[in-house]
């Protein structure tokens, strides 16, 4: 992506028919730390990294409660995902208020993205620098969507938006048709791995990530640190398993990424049968 | 305390016949009903009646007046129910914005400003609706506020308002006369009664005031609210 004459203004046009300035902002969502999201038949869950400016400040927060049934992750600028959390709520309050029921999530997303797409179409604005994967539960079920500072919006069984989000999303590629029957917590082992994998050489650990839980029994929430831990901490007890049953373990993160699930659903009863990729 | 009537006004009209006539059409109706509320060193009970009345029509015998706007706090409102449903709704709306803001629900005393400060906002075209809220405060204790339809608020240790208040109070003041504030020194507003005592107390009262009200009657639900959570309990009173 080269700087060139047509991408000062968002209201510009290129020759080729692009607009440069969103596509820009599209960027800047990518330039920020992972989110993931992933979704079964009863809940959908949204795992994030967090990063800390330095070792003297707190974590970033990404995972934000927009109502009892829906949450997002964001990925980008932080600032305007903030601004849109906003919006959000008061949606989701005014349409409690006058319809006396929750607002379904494909009409907030809509609203969401029509709002990202006024700001590519004024020439005083700028468009949202942030990435949202919005996670909830309406009539219809459980919903995971992905909204685009473009104004797009798209559904999604899993996705992963954000920096190394592409290991993410090959894990979550190679998985994706088993989670529909997956149980509320094997999902969130899933997402942790997923989020494992945009982490590569950093250890995972509570405080440098975030998981949020939606389900038809149970409101958005954000997993406090020890219950976090706690399913990282199995998640290491399957990897430390793995280990031993395949000792010819290759070196590379990806393979080892690999061998903890597969090992780990050799384990459960086994609701997949994904071949070791070596 | 402000009380809402129709007076002769120069809305009056003369007519041919004579005598004057104003408009008839009112904005308000009056549902009727009692609410009580009391509060304990660490509970509160906040109860009403389950009557909707008209008139002298009944519209429904299982209504309920009590809402609960958070582990906290729980109002109990008489009056007109069109009203009172609006403000429940209203409250409910901006208690979830406080939630998103500051990342806590409301406290029992936050709400009870926030109820006075909604009520006169609709100062000139008042909500009419009479409201005590009940819960714990920030320490635990329990905790009523008493209203008029305009907002004018008071912290005691028990009210009631509705229908059935004239008939009520006297009985509370009886029972359970807290101390002056003016008192030196300064005496607890909270009742020393247990929470069997109180609930006691509140059936005896309502029982009283349906033998002898029309707009009270056919069921009672108490709400009590303590560190465990918030207890629901419904109990039948005379349908007639």
């Amino acid at each position: 992506m080269f700087r060139n004459q047509y991408d000062t203004d968002v209201t510009t046009w290129s020759p080729a028919g692009r607009l440069h300035q969103v596509e820009y902002a599209m960027e800047g969502v990518k330039q920020g730390s992972a989110a993931v999201g992933l979704k079964c038949k009863t809940h959908v869950v949204l795992a994030s990294v967090n990063k800390a400016s330095s070792e003297l400040s707190s974590y970033q927060k990404k995972l934000f409660k927009i109502d009892e049934n829906i949450g997002v992750a964001m990925a980008g600028i932080i600032a305007d995902g903030r601004v849109l959390c906003k919006f959000m709520r008061s949606e989701c309050i005014y349409h409690q208020f006058v319809f006396e029921a929750p607002l379904p999530v494909s009409r907030l997303v809509v609203q969401v993205a029509d709002k990202a797409q006024v700001c590519t179409q004024r020439s005083w604005k700028r468009p949202y620098g942030v990435g949202l994967l919005v996670a909830g539960l309406d009539e219809a079920g459980p919903h995971l969507y992905y909204n685009c500072p473009s104004g797009n919006y798209y559904e999604y069984y899993a996705f992963a938006i954000g920096s190394r989000s592409q290991a993410a999303k090959t894990y979550l590629e190679r998985r994706f048709e088993t989670f529909k029957d997956c149980s509320r917590d094997e999902l969130i082992r899933h997402a942790l791995l997923a989020v494992k994998e945009s982490l590569q050489d950093e250890e995972l650990k509570s405080t440098n990530c975030g998981i949020a839980v939606v389900g038809a029994d149970e409101d958005f929430h954000i997993l406090d640190g020890e219950t976090l831990q706690s399913f990282i901490d199995t998640l290491e007890d399957n990897k430390a398993e793995a280990k031993e049953a395949a000792p010819e373990d290759p070196a590379s993160t990806s393979g080892g990424g690999e061998a903890g699930p597969s090992a780990g659903a050799a384990e459960e009863p086994p609701a997949e049968a994904t071949p070791m990729d070596m | 305390m402000a009380v809402l009537v129709a007076k002769r006004t120069s809305a009056d009209v003369e007519m041919a016949h004579g005598f004057k006539e104003h408009a008839t059409w009112s904005p308000y109706e009056n549902n009727g009903g009692t609410c009580v509320a009391i509060a304990g060193s660490d509970y509160c009970i906040v109860a009403a009646d389950t009557r909707l009345s008209l008139g002298y029509s009944i519209l429904t015998r299982g209504h309920s007046k009590l809402f609960k706007l958070s582990d906290t706090a729980v109002m109990a409102s008489s009056g007109f129910q069109a009203d009172v449903r609006t403000l429940q709704k209203n409250l409910e709306a901006r208690q979830k914005g406080y939630y998103h803001q500051h990342g806590k629900p409301m406290s029992c005393p936050a709400m009870a400003q926030l109820l006075s400060n909604t009520l006169y906002y609709k100062r000139f075209f008042p909500y009419y609706s009479f409201n005590v809220l009940g819960g714990l405060d920030t320490e635990g204790k329990g905790c009523v506020y008493t209203y008029d339809a305009v907002g004018s608020y008071e912290r005691t240790g028990y009210s009631t308002q509705g229908s059935g208040a004239e008939l009520i109070m006297p009985i509370l003041d009886n029972q359970l006369k807290s101390a002056s504030p003016l008192l030196y020194p300064p005496r607890e507003t909270a009742t020393p009664l247990t929470e069997q005592e109180a609930l006691e107390i509140v059936k005896d009262t309502f029982a009283s005031a349906t033998e002898r009200q029309i707009y009270t009657g056919d069921g009672l639900e108490i709400v009590v609210i303590n560190k465990d959570g918030i207890h629901k309990e419904y109990l039948d009173l005379k349908k007639d």
